[in-house]
This record gives structure tokens, C-alpha cells and sequence, in this order.
């Protein structure tokens, strides 16, 4: 037994075999989301100073925010927090002991991918063709 | 201790454990997304309603008492609630001691910071001079 010398055995097989299984993607989505949302709180803070500070300030965030890039970013802030928050409420499904059967598994990370998707289209037509224009 | 001498060193762990601060850390994590449901809702439900008003407009509704406090009840929650996770991520994948506490630290005053500045917003809004 004791003889210094590492057995010969076969390793088992690593992650990178596998394909990616959907909840492990929604998982990664899940912290991508967080860490995107963690940054664009500065957006937000900047959005309530420039109210805070007068028309001028809140005319330059309006004008960024209605920009390519502004409206992209907020595109990309409306489906993280929306994706951050139907996976939440899957981890807290989980948290109570269910839905971890296989079928289960993947019904949440597709109603996850699904559910923030479609609210994300949703709202902004919502936001486009119901509130949008000048008031 | 009372019957230290007869512990295993799980029991020792149980408890509070090695971190001396137990399940706090995981329980407030679930506490704040548990809030963070009915006020990210509302949080998007006001932004929508704010699209395309002017100045006068937004600034009248974000300094209105209902949406006021709940604006500061989602900030107060959402930064609780990243401070946790990013918290976890450094921890995760920063592993030079001196870096991980240089990014814990930054992780806090960042998440304070970017807190209160939020609120100090909304206060200003609703005590401030654009008040109606």
C-alpha cells in the first residue's frame, strides 16, 4: 500500500466535458446580471442627483439616456434586472426544498430565460408606444 | 468552556462558527431579495411612468412622499443586497489576501456610497426647493 507512488488511476471527467446544461447557464446569467446591475446603480444615483440639481442636469442624463448607446445600456438594465429577479425567486423556490428534479430544473431556467425576455419586450413597447413622447 | 474538552471540531464550527457571524450573511441575503421583489417592481413601474416628463414633471413625482419612500426602501435594500453578492464574487475569485481586502473594502464604500448619494437625492427632492 505505502509505497510513495501515485496510482495509476483514471481521472474523472472534468467540467469542460459536458455540454453547458441550460441552469447552469442561467446561473452564470444570475451573477452577469448582479454584477451588471452592481454598476448601474450608478446610473441611478446619477439619475436622482440630476433631478435633485435642476433642469439643466436632468436635460444632460435625458440626453444621454436617449442616445444609441444610453438606450442600449438601458435596454441591457431593464432585462438584468428583470432576469436578476425571476432568478432570485427560482433560488428562493429552491430554498424551500423544490423543484430540483430534473424536469423541474429546466422548466425555471426556461421560464427564467422566457419570463425576462418577453417582460423586457413587453415593457418597452409598453414604454415606447403607450407612455413614450414628450409630457 | 463548559464540556469544551469533549467537542469535535464540527461542534466547535456549529453555531456562529469560524466566521463569528453564522447564517446573518445568508439569511440577509434572502431577506433583502425577498424585498427587492415587490420594490424592484414598483422601482420599474416609476421609471416607466417618469419616461419622457420634463424636469418639473419627474422631480414633483420622485419628491411625493409615497414614491419617495419607496424609491429610498429599494435603495436601502438593493445596496444591502449587492454589497452581499459582491461580497461572495470577490470572495469566489480574489484569492491574494492583501487584494481581497483592498476589493471587500471598496465593495463597501462603494455600495454606501452609491447609496446615499441616491438618497440624498430623493431627500432633496422632497424637502428641497423644487418642492410644490
Amino acid at each position: 500500500m505505502a509505497e510513495g507512488k501515485a496510482p495509476q488511476r483514471p481521472l474523472s471527467p472534468h467540467l469542460s466535458i459536458y455540454r453547458w446544461p441550460l441552469p447552469m447557464a442561467m446561473s452564470i446569467a444570475h451573477r452577469v446580471t448582479g454584477v451588471g446591475l452592481y454598476a448601474g446603480t450608478l446610473l441611478l444615483a446619477w439619475w436622482l442627483i440630476a433631478a435633485a440639481s435642476g433642469p439643466n442636469a436632468y436635460a444632460t442624463i435625458g440626453g444621454f439616456m436617449n442616445s444609441y448607446i444610453g438606450r442600449f445600456i438601458l435596454f441591457g438594465y431593464t432585462w438584468a434586472i428583470l432576469h436578476h429577479m425571476l432568478g432570485g425567486i427560482r433560488h428562493l423556490i429552491w430554498d424551500t426544498g423544490r423543484g430540483f428534479e430534473p424536469a423541474e430544473r429546466e422548466f425555471l431556467s426556461i421560464a427564467t430565460i422566457v419570463g425576462s425576455v418577453g417582460l423586457t419586450i413587453t415593457l418597452w413597447v409598453v414604454g415606447y408606444f403607450v407612455v413614450g413622447g414628450a409630457r | 468552556m463548559k464540556g469544551e474538552g469533549l467537542r469535535t471540531p464540527l461542534g466547535r464550527i456549529r453555531g456562529l462558527g469560524t466566521a463569528k457571524a453564522g447564517t446573518e450573511h445568508f439569511w440577509r441575503q434572502r431577506v433583502t431579495a425577498v424585498a427587492n421583489i415587490p420594490l424592484t417592481l414598483a422601482f420599474v413601474v416609476i421609471v416607466v411612468s417618469l419616461l419622457g416628463r420634463n424636469h418639473a414633471g419627474a422631480a414633483q413625482i420622485l419628491g411625493s412622499p409615497v414614491v419617495a419612500i419607496v424609491m429610498l426602501l429599494f435603495i436601502l435594500s438593493v445596496t444591502n443586497h449587492m454589497r452581499i453578492g459582491m461580497q461572495v464574487i470577490i470572495e469566489d475569485y480574489v484569492h491574494g489576501e492583501l487584494m481581497k481586502m483592498l476589493l471587500l473594502m471598496l465593495n463597501t464604500f462603494f455600495t454606501i456610497a452609491v447609496g446615499l448619494a441616491s438618497a440624498y437625492g430623493l431627500f432633496k427632492l422632497s424637502f428641497g426647493v423644487f418642492g410644490a
